[in-house]
């Protein structure tokens, strides 16, 4: 028993137990202490608890493997089939392609483009937004304006796709119009002008609004975690609101901005409903914006519109087309988790000598995901929100800025 | 600084330097004033409209008070004010799809909605005597999926869940590698399409079962894989928020790991752990995807999870408008109908978690 105390005698944690977990006694890991002491008594709760929690982490481990091997089987009869002479597949939506391949690119550029054209949407304003709310915003409003944002997470993307089909496509109509008559001989805005308004344009905008409060929910978080004495050393010095914002606020999250974004993206890619309700798709290579039956299908869209259609083997190249989408959406999450990961490591070198290990300024950014990010808005009250928001820092505030 | 003018009031030409080449106090809500006449002038020639009066407003104020703090002051305010502009502009736009949203889906649901809607099943009925298909507005069979594809989901999503996360905070080493790969692998789920959750259920049961194995249960694994991401990231940040010091003492008083977890650990964080799980059902009971791929759909009453395709509320939505019946109008009804239960039922438990949090959350100073 008495190895355990001295185990868990960790310093005290500051920073309200933030650094709890990670505090370690010199004296080696407390792990092995306690396992590699066969003699001791181990109760049969500590040891059934502790393999219930690892095999828990071990499961998702298994998890995310089985994703991946189940969708590789179902995959590969449909990869390796010769699409011309399969009587499976040279029917129906995929008589076209000759190859797997071929009836795949098509999908990817869709894809990509519909989810870009909602990232130039999304990603100005989601940052604007998170901004607004970190910066600009009257402290006390601040959190509710930020819970109205996080409401929009909580609407089910199914209502998104209806609403795109009743507000969004009539309502982009004229403007289609106009870009059709006047900017026509750009390629993007080119070929025959929507009449029912099931375009490009509007299914990206949809998933624009769709993507909004992932990337203002980890933007606003990162831009709160900038040091508040070098925003207010910035404005110290004369500079406006926006200078110090650029000079203080933007170089620290420069990161975590990028990573929202590839995070908003990465979400962008996978919707699914929006785009399947809205578009009038097909399956080829184009840009243009403001046509129907020339934009060109994304994957996720065109999984869900011909899967109850699909033979066999038509699923399962459908199932592949959903593969390549898994990797697209792996690769780009990967990419920005490294990126955010990436900055505390650095930092911590540096900081480690430095009596009691405050949290990291990255270290703490949501999953992005609206139930943690709420979760945690609800539990700890309304003050995280609004806290480095305006004039007059506390005296603790002070402190906590001090340490960076 | 209005103290020290009103001392130093400026006599003749010379200003006071403190106060010169500024804008006065509320010129900002007067150039807004101002633009919303001015735009609204413009646009009574050329035909009104509220959205456009709106743009025009924005677009008018933004230039005109540049320009004028560009005259009175300098470049740089002109600048500031011109992003603090832009900025609000940007919220005040993310606010016109929620409220959109919303109401359009109250608008179009409240006609649909009744106690026969809630309590019927929908179906179709061929009266031989005029040769036509009636179809009866009903969403029972969907309530009930929606109900027990979600409820499966969640008993086989929190337990993991939970114990990664306890895994994570009190087990692993910040260090260790199984706690880096499961952190970066959870982080990374989270990320995963919806829709390939959806085909990993259908090619999972399709080996392990046979050719189209559609069933709820299915659809339960699908909404698991998309569940279980949500549910550790929420446990485990509410976890570290308790405090080092309670664990140390309750080691201090020789009480054992699992005893300190589960009566000191669990207890103080159970207002966040339940909010958080909440807030996760709440997102899963509206994915589309992966439930109309692994559960396929049907307009008949169907109960039993593993056995069979299941009706659920957002894929009631998705076929209305997708693939409706031979009442096209009908279908398209039933799915703002279906859409309309979706938001009061996230609603319902969004609010569910709150409450909770108000409720059980720790008591004193924290």
């Amino acid at each position: 028993m008495s190895d355990k105390i001295s185990v868990q005698s960790a310093p005290p944690s500051s920073a309200g137990g933030f650094g709890s977990t990670s505090t370690k006694t010199p004296g080696g890991s407390p792990q092995n202490a306690a396992a590699s002491r066969g003699g001791t008594r181990v109760r049969p709760g500590d040891f059934i608890f502790r393999f219930l929690s690892t095999g828990s982490a071990v499961l998702i481990m298994i998890i995310l493997a089985g994703v991946a091997l189940f969708l590789i089987i179902s995959a590969i009869p449909a990869i390796t089939a010769d699409w011309g002479s399969n009587d499976q597949l040279n029917t129906g939506p995929t008589a076209a392609f000759p190859n797997f391949w071929a009836y795949v690119g098509p999908l990817i550029w869709g894809t990509l483009w519909s989810a870009a054209i909602a990232l130039l949407f999304g990603a100005p304003i989601g940052i604007g937004i998170a901004l607004f709310i970190s910066h600009y915003a009257p402290r006390r409003l601040a959190s509710v304006l930020g819970y109205l944002v996080d409401l929009l997470a909580a609407v089910p993307s199914i209502v998104f796709g209806l609403w795109g089909i009743i507000v969004i496509r009539p309502f982009l109509i004229p403007l289609s119009d106009w870009l059709g008559a006047n900017l026509g001989w750009i390629p993007i805005f080119g070929g025959p002008v929507t009449t029912t308004g099931s375009t490009i344009l509007a299914g990206a905008l949809v998933l624009a609004v769709m993507i909004l409060p992932i990337i203002t929910s980890i933007s606003r978080e990162i831009f709160l975690q900038t040091p508040r004495l070098h925003e207010e050393a910035a404005l110290a010095l004369g500079a406006t609101r926006w200078e110090m914002i650029r000079m203080a606020v933007f170089p620290y999250a420069k990161s975590g901005i990028v990573s929202a974004t590839l995070l908003g993206l990465g979400r962008a890619l996978g919707e699914t409903m929006a785009i399947a309700l809205i578009i009038s798709p097909a399956i080829l290579v184009s840009v243009k914006l403001i046509t129907e039956g020339q934009n060109s299908q994304t994957i996720a869209a065109n999984i869900a519109l011909n899967f109850p259609i699909a033979t066999t083997l038509q699923r399962d190249a459908l199932i592949g087309t959903g593969l390549m989408l898994f990797v697209i959406s792996l690769v780009v999450n990967s990419i920005a988790r490294i990126i955010v990961n990436g900055k505390p490591l650095g930092r911590k070198k540096k900081s480690k000598p430095a009596g009691p290990r405050t949290p990291s300024p990255l270290s703490r950014v949501p999953a992005g995901d609206f139930a943690s990010a709420t979760a945690l808005d609800v539990v700890s009250g309304s003050s995280r929100a609004g806290n480095p928001g305006d004039e007059g820092p506390t005296p603790e505030e002070d402190i906590e800025g001090a340490r960076y | 600084m209005t103290a020290l003018s009103q001392r130093t009031k400026p006599t003749g030409p010379v200003g006071n330097s403190l106060t010169t080449g500024q804008l006065p106090r509320f010129a900002e809500l007067y150039v807004l004033a101002g633009s919303a006449v001015v735009s609204g002038l413009l646009l009574l020639l050329a035909g009104f409209n509220v959205v456009g009066w709106l743009v025009l407003t924005a677009v008018v104020y933004l230039i005109a008070l540049s320009i004028l703090s560009l005259v009175v002051e300098n470049r740089r305010k002109a600048t500031d004010r011109l992003v603090r502009g832009l900025v609000t502009v940007a919220f005040l736009l993310a606010l016109i799809p929620l409220v959109s949203t919303l109401s359009t889906v109250v608008i179009q649901g409240a006609g649909e909605l009744s106690w026969s809607f809630i309590t019927q099943t929908g179906a179709s009925t061929f009266d031989p005597d005029t040769l036509e298909v009636k179809q009866t507005p009903g969403a029972l069979q969907a309530i009930v999926g929606t109900l027990i594809i979600t409820g499966i989901a969640a008993l086989i999503s929190i337990p993991i869940g939970l114990f990664t996360s306890i895994y994570l905070v009190e087990y692993a080493l910040p260090k260790q590698w199984l706690a880096r790969t499961v952190t970066f692998l959870v982080d990374v789920m989270t990320g995963i399409p919806s829709i390939v959750a959806g085909l990993f259920a259908f090619s999972l049961f399709s080996i392990l079962v046979g050719p189209k194995a559609f069933s709820g249960f299915s659809a339960s694994i699908a909404l698991s894989v998309l569940m279980i991401p949500t549910v550790v990231r929420a446990c485990e940040e509410m976890l570290r928020l308790v405090p080092g010091d309670l664990r140390e003492a309750s080691y201090a008083l020789g009480v054992s790991k699992f005893a300190t977890i589960v009566k000191i650990v669990l207890p103080t964080a159970i207002a966040g752990l339940i909010t958080g799980i909440m807030l996760a059902v709440a997102r899963v009971i509206g994915e589309t995807a992966p439930i109309f791929l692994a559960a396929s759909f049907t307009d008949n009453f169907n109960s039993n999870p593993f056995d069979g395709p299941m009706q659920t509320l957002p894929v009631l939505a998705y076929t209305g408008y997708a693939f409706p019946g031979s009442d096209i109008a009908a279908s398209n009804a039933s799915a703002w109908g279906a859409a309309l239960l979706l938001v009061i039922l996230v609603v319902i438990l969004n609010l569910i978690a709150r409450v909770i949090a108000k409720i059980f959350a720790p008591k004193g100073a924290r």
